[in-house]
């Protein structure tokens, strides 16, 4: 029973205690039950930076480890198995300071059914806390697959009009992806006579033609999740149609649980296929990013147009992963960071506006920065970080990922760096139209009807760790590269380039 | 012409405890007043548990008996305590709704109890003989089930049970009829000598194929599966549950036990055909299912479905490295299966409506509002049949993947789990009308039926998390 006292396991079970208080609470007490899960996701971000204190960024390795033989009968050999590196920390961290953030926007936005949305979110967290800290195919798998649930209920309870088509949706693109991921882990699984990734990495020795099969099942897994262009199409809907909350972890944390796949399985379980798939990425990649640039500017919808920067930004994180050197894998990682940062925050942002509108329309709205000042600075903040401004955080990752896909010997090509730069322009191009048509200019049909109320206490306390974090990374990113550089350094040594 | 030893009796003393518990039952029914029937369910329940009690005892124990006809091993204990605590569990089920349904009546317990001692009959056989009378004595019981409602469709569904299930019974004796033919014997041990001996003739292939038809008409496996969905639907829900389960273990624990022991020779033929059967069951099922807006009928081909899963833990039965595994696998799923089956089908009892009425997908609109732990307990039921986690279907499929994988049948995991993707969204369906639609349902609140809904469903969690045990119990579980 000892590992529950692990730091880890506590990390990522601790919300389930939030759970327990929540399902014993009256459904009527509906501030009660918001303030025991922002107390909850508050407590696990302090346990989230206990760990991080306990964290020794300098040592590459695994840190912190729970090991404890879970199933160890009829020749599996499946290990409860937690712990963190500099690959994760950084994600894990994101991630409970999300849920909280998350948790806070809820406030006034959710009304119906309080008590079962805040179970399911709780549930999502331990969901996603594990999937960064599992080192285990099966403990992983597991976390991995647990997360669709509670996203789906969030999407098909608390959602937009077409919710249950996009729920669904979700749920079996996702899991049409992961279920093929199952079979390449039982395979490695038969193989190494163990689930556990360390032990896998260190046998190694995967024949170059069964590495190509296994590399790909897991990419479709995690390609779907990130999503690559062309398996982006189930995003657009699920953003569209989740509450806030639901799109600020959707695109905070969910999609980086595939890019975060890629990293901690396919380049260190897969090398040589991973060497000769890079060019295959980045094509994939590269027309991700123009493509999903080139969509947000003609849509209508603002939450759609931030939904299809994702697949534009996601498309640069992926570029990043494969050029394969310490600058491109670096950089896309603190990208993951950063929208997370830049793009949760344009998420809270709609949906603080959605609450008092209802619409989404970019066409209605108009003139909000003289009626709204305090919501068109921040908005202006998150969007000029979102397409890369220097100074703020989108810039520090993109250059770096740029300059690592530039010189990557994997590549072979700069002309892919070459014409993924150019997303950098047209994310300024949609993120700016977009800025214009809805803060500048007269008062649109909406601004001028509505009694629009500027942003509330809660609500610039929701954003002010965002927008700090934009300026933190963007002016004096080295500690965050401090942390990620041994790790990087150590899971790139071991490819054959 | 020896006598019966008490060693003979011991092999079977489960099944003969039962055997006389359930005569004796018939006796006193008829002293029972009409209106406290539930003395009976009461002393069926108990006949079950002392039975229970007594093959738990078992464990580990392994004999044969009467001239090797029968057998007492591992692989029967296990099954007998699942068929066994299916048993209750239809109890459970069906006390609360024969009551609600104005069909409560003694006999519905004793045919319960006689079917039971069939299906443990069924996974002692070491003889085809013995095979078939356990399978009639299994299965007429539930055709007499099936028509107890005395309802049109009720009556219907037993007919169609009967005559489908008779038609099923004359290909299993007429293959037993040729293997006799070809090997000169009826034992399971001979008839693998027969076989393996090297020169075989294509009667005893004949025959094996004849039993393989038979036995899966028994467990619904496509395409003899027709019967399936109209019996599942017309027969009172709660036999319906015991029927998906026990029948179902029966016939695969007997399937299992058959091909492995007396037909390794022949499976360069037919672990072919097992393979088809296996991935044609997987597919037409959960592409049926899909199109049904009827609870019962969506249900029935889901356990068709489910029988595809179980079959292809079957497929690599000749590779003797392999089977051992993955007749473990196939137990163990058996297992998950019963166990979310059972909860499942509880929850449908609570919502069903005299009628046949409450039983349409749209009747579960609204029910997470109102009744949100049943909602709940439907929702594990539900993952736990698509397979995900934290539940034991997943653990369960994951297990039976492998072993398909281990066998060299990955094209068939592929099939495994893309179909599962398919069953996910009939399976989800449920649910998005439980929790994502506006609806007034009303529930049963009987304490049996409360009883075996809260146990399947903590069962389906705490085991996937814990499963060592089961693990442990499914592959030491050898014949």
């Amino acid at each position: 029973m000892e590992f529950i006292l692990q730091p880890l396991t506590l990390l990522t079970f601790f919300p389930l205690i939030g759970v327990l208080v929540i399902l014993f609470m009256n459904a009527e007490q509906k501030n009660a039950i918001r303030w025991v899960a922002l107390g909850t996701s508050l407590i696990t971000i302090g346990i989230s930076l206990w760990v991080f204190s306990m964290f020794d960024a300098t040592n590459p390795n695994l840190q912190l480890e729970a090991k404890y033989s879970w199933i160890n009968v009829a020749r599996f050999n499946i290990y409860y198995y937690l712990a963190v590196d500099g690959l994760s920390i950084l994600l894990v961290l994101m991630t409970t300071v999300l849920t909280a953030i998350s948790i806070l926007c809820t406030w006034t936005a959710i009304e119906d059914r309080v008590k079962d949305f805040m179970v399911f979110f709780l549930l999502l967290e331990v969901g996603m806390t594990g999937v960064f800290l599992a080192q285990d195919l099966f403990l992983f798998y597991i976390f991995w697959e647990f997360t669709l649930v509670p996203m789906y209920f969030i999407i098909g309870i608390w959602g937009g009009p077409r919710r249950v088509y996009a729920a669904i949706k979700f749920f079996l693109y996702t899991m049409a992806g992961s279920i093929l991921m199952l079979l390449a882990i039982l395979w490695l699984g038969i193989y190494g006579n163990t689930f556990s990734v360390p032990e896998l990495i260190e046998k190694g020795n995967i024949p170059a033609n069964i590495q190509i099969w296994l590399f790909l099942a897991f990419t479709i897994a995690f390609a779907i999740k990130v999503p690559m262009w062309p398996v982006h199409s189930w995003l657009p809907d699920a953003h569209v149609e989740a509450p806030t909350a639901g799109s600020v972890i959707l695109a905070g944390v969910l999609l980086k649980m595939g890019t975060y796949g890629f990293i901690r399985f396919n380049i260190p379980l897969f090398p040589d296929a991973t060497v000769q798939a890079a060019p295959w990425i980045a094509l994939f990649a590269t027309i991700g990013i123009i493509y999903g640039a080139w969509v947000s500017y003609a849509q209508a919808d603002v939450k759609k147009l931030v939904a299809y920067s994702s697949v534009s930004h996601l498309g640069f994180v992926m570029i990043g992963l494969f050029a394969l050197n310490p600058e491109g894998v670096a950089g896309s990682i603190l990208q993951m960071i950063n929208h997370g940062i830049s793009t949760g925050a344009l998420f809270l942002l709609i949906g603080m506006i959605y609450e008092q509108t209802h619409t989404r329309e970019i066409k209605v709205y108009g003139g909000l920065w003289k009626i709204t000042p305090i919501f068109g600075v921040f908005m202006l903040i998150s969007a000029l970080s979102s397409m890369g401004l220097p100074g703020l955080n989108g810039f520090v990752g993109e250059f770096t990922i740029l300059l690592g896909a530039f010189g990557s010997k994997a590549i072979g090509n700069p002309w892919y760096a070459g014409i993924s730069a150019l997303g950098v322009i047209m994310a300024a191009v949609y993120i700016l139209y977009m800025f214009q048509r809805m803060f500048m200019g007269p008062a649109g049909e909406v601004t001028h009807h509505h009694q629009l109320k500027d942003l509330n206490w809660r609500e610039i306390i929701t954003m002010i760790p965002l927008i700090i974090f934009m300026f933190w990374i963007g002016l004096y990113p080295k500690p965050f590269f401090d942390i990620l550089a041994p790790a990087v350094e150590k899971l790139l040594s071991a490819l054959p380039l | 012409m020896t006598l019966p030893t008490f060693t003979d009796f011991y092999t079977l003393f489960p099944y003969i405890i039962l055997t006389v518990w359930t005569c004796v039952l018939l006796l006193v029914d008829l002293f029972i007043p009409k209106n406290r029937k539930s003395i009976t369910a009461m002393l069926s329940a108990l006949g079950i548990a002392v039975t229970l009690g007594y093959t738990v005892t078992q464990v580990g124990i392994t004999g044969k008996g009467f001239n090797n006809m029968v057998a007492l091993d591992g692989f029967s204990t296990f099954a007998n305590i699942l068929l066994l605590v299916s048993g209750l569990f239809g109890i459970a089920l069906a006390y609360g709704y024969n009551n609600r349904m104005n069909m409560q009546r003694g006999e519905y317990y004793t045919l319960l109890l006689f079917s039971l001692t069939g299906m443990m009959l069924m996974s002692q056989a070491t003889d085809l003989i013995i095979v078939f009378l356990a399978l009639e004595l299994l299965s007429i019981p539930l055709y007499v089930l099936s028509a107890i409602s005395r309802r049109l469709d009720s009556e219907e569904s037993g007919v169609k049970y009967f005559l489908l299930g008779a038609f099923a019974s004359g290909f299993l004796v007429y293959g037993i009829a040729l293997i006799f033919g070809a090997t000169g014997s009826t034992a399971l041990n001979d008839i693998f000598f027969a076989a393996s001996s090297g020169t075989f003739s294509l009667l005893l292939t004949i025959g094996a194929a004849l039993l393989l038809v038979g036995f899966s008409f028994k467990v619904a496996a496509v395409p003899f599966h027709m019967w399936t969905p109209d019996v599942y639907q017309g027969a009172p829900t709660p036999v319906t549950a015991f029927m998906s389960s026990g029948a179902k273990i029966a016939g695969f624990v007997a399937l299992f036990r058959v091909f492995a022991v007396a037909f390794p020779a022949l499976s360069d033929d037919l672990t072919n055909v097992l393979w088809v059967l296996s991935a044609l069951t997987m597919i037409v099922g959960n592409f049926v299912a899909l199109s049904q807006t009827n609870i019962k009928r969506l249900l029935a081909y889901s356990a068709i479905a489910q029988a595809g899963y179980i079959l292809m833990a079957f497929v690599p039965y000749g590779n003797k490295e392999v089977a051992p595994i993955a007749i473990a696998s196939g137990l163990f799923y058996l297992v998950a299966y019963t166990v979310s089956n059972f909860g499942t089908w509880g929850v449908v009892i609570a919502l069903e409506k005299a009628e046949n009425k409450g039983l349409e997908l749209d009747d579960y609109a609204g029910l997470a509002k109102k009744y949100p732990a049943l909602a709940i307990a439907m929702t594990i039921f539900m993952l736990s049949l698509i397979g995900f986690p934290p539940t034991l279907g997943m653990v369960g499929k994951f297990y039976l993947f492998r072993s398909a994988m281990d066998g060299g049948f990955v094209g068939l995991a592929i099939i495994g789990v893309l179909t599962s993707v398919v069953s996910a969204y009939y399976y989800l369906r449920v649910v998005v009308n439980m929790y994502m639609k506006e609806g007034d349902p009303t529930v049963e609140n009987e304490t049996w039926l409360n009883f075996t809904t809260a146990i399947t469903a903590i069962v389906t969690v705490v085991v996937s998390l814990v499963p060592n045990i089961l693990f442990l119990l499914a592959s030491t579980a050898v014949f």
